[in-house]
């Protein structure tokens, strides 16, 4: 099984779907000749052609609503949004379309369209490249959401997402295209949407969150286990709307404490939510208060390294969170 | 339609390939759609439906560019005003009481969506929302499906002279216009969007926006169903032919308040609107029949009786059709197990 980065894992993903699938196809800004501004298309287009890995005129509201219409008439689309940060001019094609086609229609339509929008900060890029978005779309039934923290994860939620009738926005972490490197099989397989995955096994705390954060949970959890003897269980949500609530309550009834951790602001995250199904479903089998660590409620991360620094989330102020918790 | 000069040569309908009996079923339901629209207006204000959006004013120019499309194939973006389009390609009169009664067999939405918010997928009617334009996108990525699957279909779409006003109509048009898309983008100018007159709505005309996205745009009387034919077929033609889009501007005019909960007479006068009423597109078909000897007023008499015994139809059996179930309000968020 070859060793591979975050990002060829998305882009073995697509060229897997492609040459499976000649509906699928790819659209974007510089997703073309260049091959993303990141290279998570690189060499799709020498593949495939022009028409089918597009680069398209700057605007995002059109990749969206071009794609949907595509999808509708019964391709595959893959509509790239180049930062996540730049995807609200397509947000009424998101949310007022993809969303709503099937419910509208009676079920006589449908959308299976991928959105992909890379998330997150820690690499300079200011307040308008390093954003974390989830939360406006979370809570719009008829779209799924998902956000894998790994390599493998990455490859077969992509291709889910290509095979669902529905619409998907498939939030790939930017921190973690190079940062994350593991075995991923070159075969073909899938990572169901709707399903969180158990990490770490533990007795003392329960983690519960996705994207990049859950690596330095992972971090943290090894060095507590070996410093102070503190078992921590950690649950991959991986698929965030619709949210695998069963693997939620299980994991939070595991050790009766739960932090949950994501990089998007606290007020009005994805967090909240997790927090509401553990107090509906489990409240009585809690050993103490829910805690959340979250980035900051400020508009976006600013470029000044130290407070950049200050925004994101680290292994040091996981663990120390970590640690509060179990101390409790 | 110049009937003198008609009597000379060819007929205007021959001219462009209709033969009699299609320029008769084009004013058939042209007074289809009107007939269907003053009946929806009644019922509203009777209380026995809760909504209604008009067409009227609009029908000479939504039937005429149905004809000039491929009904059998082409896909079709109408936007909520266009009742006399979504007949003439193939919806009943009872289909769209269903709708207007929001009951559980209405084929657009199944009691869900407001009248006027089209889609049946048998139709290649694409399904519609309220916010405007979003569906100039979708017409564009079918005609983007239709070009990589090298099918020689086009995608139609219409939307008002507000609505070309939106990001999505801009953005669309130059996509389809890098790509030499098969789409017909259809603007029908009925010169308000709800109450503000184009004089406060547009800088320029519709149509010369097209030279920015490097396709033909054509300004057309809307009132005038051939020349409407006329633009639309030669624009489908171009289309098919693999030399892109074409926007059309049909101009005519919103005989109608917005809505049943708008009063429009707060915003214009009674002059104006009288005024427009005499260049209505309808009689001038039926003139234009009678002319060329194809229509009688013992045959117009006979189709009023005929539409009226087929909206009373229609009527009847969608006040009996049964409602949406309540918990029906739970289904179809995402696909159900195995389905698509």
């Amino acid at each position: 099984m070859p060793v591979m980065e975050y990002i060829d894992a998305i882009r073995l993903a697509m060229k897997e779907e492609m040459e499976r699938d000649e509906n699928v196809f790819v659209l974007g800004e510089d997703v073309g000749v260049k091959g993303g501004v990141f290279t998570t298309t690189k060499g799709l287009q020498e593949q495939f052609g022009e028409l089918r890995v597009m680069d398209t005129p700057l605007a995002e509201s059109a990749i969206a609503g071009v794609a949907i219409g595509a999808a509708m008439y019964g391709m595959k689309p893959i509509a790239e949004m180049q930062y996540s940060d730049f995807m609200l001019p397509a947000t009424n094609q998101i949310i007022s379309e993809a969303a709503k086609i099937r419910y509208r229609s009676n079920n006589d339509w449908n959308c299976p369209v991928v959105v992909r929008a890379p998330i997150g900060g820690g690499i300079f890029g200011g307040l308008y490249h390093s954003q974390c978005p989830e939360s406006i779309f979370f809570g719009t039934p008829g779209l799924k959401i998902v956000a894998p923290y790994s390599a493998y994860d990455a490859k077969g939620l992509l291709k889910a997402a290509v095979r669902d009738p529905d619409p998907v926005l498939f939030f790939e972490n930017k921190k973690c295209y190079k940062l994350i490197k593991e075995d991923v099989p070159e075969d073909d397989y899938i990572v169901p949407i709707g399903k969180a995955n158990v990490l770490r096994e533990g007795t003392d705390i329960t983690v519960i969150g996705y994207s990049l954060p859950l690596h330095f949970a992972m971090q943290a959890a090894a060095e507590l286990e070996a410093e102070q003897g503190i078992s921590a269980h950690i649950l991959d949500l991986r698929t965030i709307q619709p949210l695998d609530r069963e693997a939620i309550i299980a994991a939070a009834r595991k050790t009766g404490k739960v932090l949950i951790v994501h990089e998007d602001n606290k007020t009005g995250g994805v967090g909240a939510e997790v927090a509401a199904i553990i107090s509906e479903e489990c409240l009585f089998e809690l050993d103490a208060p829910i805690q959340r660590l979250c980035g900051p409620d400020v508009p976006a991360m600013p470029i000044s390294p130290p407070m950049e620094k200050f925004f994101m989330l680290s292994k040091d102020k996981v663990k120390e969170a970590m640690t509060q918790l179990a101390l409790f | 339609m110049n009937a003198k000069s008609s009597i000379k040569t060819q007929p205007k309908h021959e001219q462009l390939g209709l033969s009699d009996a299609e320029v008769v079923d084009m004013y058939k339901y042209m007074l289809l759609a009107r007939k269907f629209d003053e009946r929806n207006l009644l019922l509203q204000r009777a209380g026995k439906i809760n909504f209604h959006v008009s067409g009227i004013g609009q029908e000479t120019a939504q039937v005429a560019a149905a004809f000039a499309l491929d009904r059998e194939r082409d896909y079709f973006l109408p936007y909520y005003r266009d009742y006399g389009f979504v007949l003439t390609v193939g919806m009943s009169l009872k289909e769209l009481m269903l709708s207007a009664f929001a009951k559980a067999d209405d084929p657009n939405s199944g009691g869900r969506q407001m009248p006027g918010h089209f889609g049946s997928k048998r139709l290649r009617i694409v399904t519609g929302s309220s916010p405007v334009t979003t569906q100039v996108p979708h017409a564009v990525g079918i005609a983007l499906a239709a070009k990589m699957q090298k099918k020689d279909i086009v995608s139609y779409v219409t939307f008002g002279e507000g609505s070309s006003n939106q990001g999505d109509f801009h953005e669309g048009l130059n996509f389809a216009g890098v790509q030499k898309l098969p789409v017909i983008f259809m603007c029908e100018n009925n010169q308000y969007a709800i109450s503000v007159p184009i004089k406060k709505q547009l800088g320029g005309k519709v149509s010369d926006r097209a030279l920015g996205y490097g396709f033909p745009g054509i300004r057309v009387d809307g009132n005038d169903a051939l020349e409407v034919y006329r633009v639309v077929k030669e624009a489908r033609e171009r289309a098919v032919r693999g030399e892109g889009p074409t926007l059309i501007e049909a101009m005519m005019y919103r005989l109608s308040p917005h809505s049943t909960s708008d009063n429009d007479l707060a915003y214009r006068t009674k002059e104006e609107v009288d005024e427009n009423w005499r260049k209505d597109g309808i009689p001038k078909m039926k003139q234009y029949l009678v002319e060329n000897g194809l229509w009688s007023e013992e045959q117009d008499e006979a189709l009023s009786r005929e539409i009226s015994q087929q909206l009373k139809e229609a009527i009847e059996s969608a006040e009996l059709a049964p409602f949406p179930k309540p918990e029906d309000t739970l289904l179809h968020v995402y696909a159900s197990e195995g389905e698509v």
